[in-house]
Order: structure tokens, then sequence, then C-alpha cells
């Protein structure tokens, strides 16, 4: 008896100690490549060429960050990302909360009829085709506003929003209608302030979208430099970067100096497109997990 | 039963007696105007958004050509289905596609669920948080970055995955793995992988938490170590939660699959990295082809939603709550 018990937490501890490396090993195996790529886009250029950096750079430059950011195209870009981030993340959230506060009214006439309108959409559309001609036709082509628009109303989002105030106290809603506060004026004094939680969780959901989002970019405003967005610049970069030859139109940057090569140019976009999320990550993680957590319990 | 709770005043029933149905939905709305007017914006949004592009769908059974009326289009019926389900290059699309999102799903579901299992074996709390943290980071990085992350580490000249087979002796010359249709779905599928496989872990981690942990207790007494544990008591118990993201994502089968493709995708790989998604881009936007493009959306479209029904009524038939 007394031997199986050793036997059994000697196999334990055999267990944790493989399963401890088993994890570090996929730390090291997410984290890697992003402190790679931040060392490349620290290192000259030619030199990285030669291989061999891993997590440090070997000839230290802020060549490829300059090049970066003397580029007229890459700063308008990242001025529209921001705009587009902050302006979308703002009014969807007021849009989906406001339609989310409307369908958690149980009195509400058109309740399941515009619950089912909305779900629908989760998993049927027209289609690419169908859906450019429309933004052609209502005139958003080339304009900001397809990155707002389009999108004003989160289905997903809205659900999770609807469970949260759904949650809140009916009398809450009740007394102020008592009092002779209409449906409006309850969403914005009570609603909303009560809903704190769960709008943050989703105004970084809208955020992250916003900022990651490239599609549109190149769909509805290719015509347009002033309308392009950093990740789209990116996509430009990246994929004459990939597609064979790996020549990429660096020559934009070269004026500036011969030492940037397309590998260190691309690190150093690639950082400078994902450094936002990852400076704010360790501070918005739990919201997202909450987030996901509470869609998942209404899904 | 909560359902007619949610609606009584729907029930002639309640309509006061001396009221007509007309008047008395009338005084409804009369009563909740403001509710009326807050929903309005949004149902004009969606009819004009989401319903209206439907109307689009007319294209496909038209030579649609710019420039003139919807109505006076040339009808031509299915000829467009005819043409796509004949075309070669339509039929490789379709097979692409099913392949790539099958060995995502299937990656996905086996990576997520085994780090999840590991991740809560993990008893300093600590360490499972900080493993947590790192492994959900990519999940908010674009599919940009994270093909110049996935570019960078495959490159001949300096990526780490042609560093570490060369000097491990495995071959001799850095392979271009861009460059070989072989390696492409493999890429795409741990790419993927990568990107998605701790975000993956936060519905399951939420489910292994809500096992009661006498079952464990049992199990331990009957003499089972942590392996046993983790195959009879956590496995078993996060059943349900598995089936019902398998059945999610069933429907989803046609369309995962555009980004990662579409931008880790050149020439030399194209006959096996094209999927449906890029196929519609490509005929529609860049060759003008509206009538064509559309007919392969209509296609992508109804397949996902026969797939969500009968997914739909699988769950309904295991017992396991509905989706729709």
């Amino acid at each position: 008896m007394k031997r199986f018990r050793r036997r059994r937490s000697l196999g334990d501890s055999i267990f944790s100690i493989m399963n401890g490396i088993f994890m570090l090993l996929v730390m090291v195996v997410t984290l890697y490549p992003f402190l790679n790529t931040i060392a490349v886009s620290f290192n000259n250029g030619l030199d990285t060429i030669r291989g061999g950096i891993y997590l440090w750079p070997r000839e230290w430059t802020l060549q490829n960050y300059v090049s970066v950011f003397q580029n007229p195209n890459l700063t308008q870009a990242a001025f529209v990302s921001v705009a587009r981030t902050v302006v979308g993340t703002v009014v969807q959230l007021f849009c989906t909360a406001m339609l989310a506060y409307v369908l958690s009214r149980k009195e509400y006439m058109f309740n399941k009829l515009v619950t089912t309108l909305f779900v629908v959409t989760m998993y049927f559309s027209g289609g690419l085709i169908p859906g450019y001609m429309l933004i052609k036709q209502v005139g958003l082509l080339n304009s900001f506003w397809v990155y707002i628009i389009p999108g004003l109303i989160g289905v997903f989002n809205m659900i999770v929003i609807r469970t949260y105030i759904q949650g809140l106290s009916e009398g809450l809603i009740e007394s102020a209608k008592m009092d002779g506060a209409g449906d409006f004026r309850i969403f914005m004094r009570i609603v909303l302030p009560l809903s704190k939680p769960v709008l943050a969780t989703v105004a970084l959901f809208i955020a992250v979208g916003q900022w990651n989002s490239w599609f549109d970019s190149m769909l509805y405003t290719a015509g347009n430099r002033n309308l392009t967005t950093l990740q789209y610049e990116l996509m430009k970069l990246l994929s004459s970067a990939t597609s064979q030859g790996g020549t990429v139109n660096v020559d934009s940057y070269k004026n500036v100096t011969n030492m940037v090569t397309p590998v260190s140019i691309r690190a150093a976009i690639t950082v400078v497109t994902a450094m936002p999320i990852v400076l704010l990550y360790p501070f918005l993680q739990k919201y997202f997990v909450t987030g996901l957590t509470i869609g998942g319990v209404k899904e | 039963m909560a359902k007619k709770e949610l609606q009584p005043s729907l029930k002639t029933s309640h309509i006061p007696a001396g009221t007509s149905w007309i008047g008395y939905n009338l005084s409804r709305m009369k009563s909740q105007r403001q509710l009326m007017w807050m929903s309005f914006p949004f149902i004009a949004f969606i009819a004009i958004f989401a319903y209206g592009p439907l109307w689009g769908w007319l294209m496909a059974f038209q030579n649609y050509r710019p420039g003139i009326g919807f109505m006076e289009q040339d009808w031509v019926g299915v000829d467009h289905f005819r043409t796509l389900f004949t075309d070669p290059t339509f039929l490789r699309v379709i097979r692409n596609t099913l392949a790539m999102s099958l060995i995502s799903l299937f990656l996905g579901f086996v990576g997520s669920i085994g780090l999840a299992l590991l991740l809560n074996e993990l008893r300093m709390i600590l360490f499972k948080r900080v493993v947590q943290t790192v492994s959900y980071l990519p999940h908010f990085l674009s599919w940009i970055i994270v093909t110049g992350i996935v570019a960078n580490v495959l490159s001949t000249e300096t990526g780490i995955v042609n560093v570490l087979l060369t000097k491990l002796g495995l071959i001799d010359a850095p392979i271009n793995f861009f460059a070989e249709p072989k390696y492409f779905w493999g890429i795409v599928g741990l790419s993927s992988m990568w990107k998605e496989i701790g975000w993956g872990t936060i519905i399951y981690l939420a489910a292994m938490a809500s096992i009661n942990p006498s079952l464990y207790e049992a199990a331990s007494i009957d003499g089972a170590g942590r392996f046993r544990k983790m195959f009879n008591v956590t496995l078993p118990s996060i059943k349900p939660t598995i089936i019902i993201l398998l059945i999610i994502n069933v429907g989803n089968v046609l369309n995962a699959g555009f980004e990662i493709q579409y931008l880790l995708g050149n020439g030399l790989v194209q006959d096996v990295s094209e999927t449906i998604d890029i196929f519609v881009l490509k005929y529609g936007i860049n060759l003008g082809n509206y009538s064509l493009a559309t007919a392969a959306g209509i296609f992508k479209s109804v397949v996902s939603l026969v797939l969500i029904f009968i997914a739909n009524g699988i769950a309904k038939s295991l017992g396991e709550e509905r989706l729709i």
C-alpha cells in the first residue's frame, strides 16, 4: 500500500515537471517570433541578411524606424488607423448598446422579429460582390465612413450587452418610468452607467477589430491614398515580400539610406503596427476573457 | 413556457373588451414610441446593409453589365452555376477551402483541448496565468502581422525554422517554404493554430472549472492517476462543450479561409492556396465578372446555411441546446 502511494506521487511529480516544461515550450514558441521580429527591426538591414539575429540586435540602428516614419504614406495611414479606431469604437459601441437596450425590453412589440433579423445576419449575408455594389451605390466608396457605417451593429456584441442588461434590476427601470423618464433617458442615465464592465469589454473587441481591419481598406478605399490604413500599407509591403523573388518596393524607403532591406523594413512596420495592442494587452486581457465568457454563456 | 410569458399581450384575450386589434396595437405602439424611435434607425440600417445586398443575387442569373438597370440585363438562368461546376478551377477551389478549413479545425480543436487539459493540471496559479496570458496574445494581432511573423520565421535567409533544421542536420539547404505547394496547407493549419490555440482554451477552461471536485476525489480513491483523471473525468465532463463548439464550426467550414490564404498565397502555390472567397474576389472585383463571382458567393452561402441547419438538427437530436 505504502509503496503504491509512493510510486503514484513519483509519477505525479514527473508529470508536473513534464507539464511545466511543455508550458515553457508553449511560451517560447509564442513569444520567440515576436522578440525576434523586434530584434530584427533594430538591427542593421544588411547585417540581418547574414543571419544569426535571434533575440538581440547585433548592429543596433534606428534606421528602419526612421525610414518608416519618414514615409508620408505611412504617417497618414497611421493617422487614419487611429481615427477609425477611435470614431468607430465610440459610434459602434453607442449604437450596439442602444439596440441591445431596446431588445432587452420585453414590452417592445417587434422584439422577436428584430432580434431574428439581426441574428440571421450572423450566419447569412449577400456576399462580397453584392455587398460591394451596395457600398458603391450608397456612395461610401472612397469615404472614411465606409469604416464606420457598415459595421454599426455587431450582432454578437449586441447579444453580449443585451444579456448583461437583462441581468440588471428591472425595478430600477420600472421606478424610473414611474418618475416619468422615457426609454431614451433611462438608457442614457441608468443603463449605460450601470453597464460599464460589459461596455468596456465590447469596446475593446470593437477597437481591436477596427485597428486590425484591412480588407475594407483594400476593397473600398484603394483609390484614395489618404484613406488607407496602417494594416493595409503593411499588407502591401508584405504581399510583395512573400510573393516570389522577395523584391519589395523598398525603393520609397531607400532614399533615406541604403542600409534598409525588405526584411528589416517589414520587421519595423510589423512592430509599429502591433505595438499598440502589445502595449495595452496586459491591462486589457482580463476584460477580453470576461467578455468571451459572458458571450459564451449565452450563445 | 418562458417564451409564452414574454409576450402575453399578443394573445387576443389580453385585448381589453371594446377595443379593436388594430386600435389596441396602435395604442401599444404609441405607449412605446421611444423604443420605436430608438430602434427605427437600426431596422433601416439592417434592411439596407444586410438585406439590401440580397437583391444583388439576381446578378448570378444575368449577364450583368455595369451601367444598365438591374431589370434590363440579359437573363441567362442557371448558366453561371453550370459554368462553375464544370470549371476545374472552381472545383479545385472548393477542395482547397474544405481541406484547409478541416485541417485548421482539427488542429485547433485538438490543440486547444489538449492545452486546456494540461493548463488545468498546473498547480501554480501564477504560472498558469502567465502561460494563459502569453498564449492569448496572438489572437489580438491581425493576420497581416501574423503572416509577417510567419514569413519571418520561415524565411530562407534568417528564419529560425530553417536555421534549426540546418543545424540539426535534417536538411542541407534552406527550404523556401512559400514556393512549394506541398507545404502550404500545413503552414496555414499551423499558423491558425498558433494564432488561436490560447483563445480556444478559454471556454474549455471555464467548463473545466465547473466540474464537481468530488468526481476527482472519487477517482483518486479508486486509485486513478492524473492521466486517468484527465481522460475519465475531465474529458467526459467537457464533452457537451466540445460537441457544441464542433457543431458551431461545421457551419463555418466554407467560411474559414480568406485572409491567411490571400496574404501568404503567391503565384507558385495558387493551385493549393485559392479558396472560394479569393475566387470571388478575383473574378468579381479584379476581373469584373460580377455574375460568375456572385454565383460562387451564393453557392457558399447556401451550402453554409444547409450545414448550419444540419448541425442544428444534430445538436437537437443529441439533446444539446439548439444554436438558432
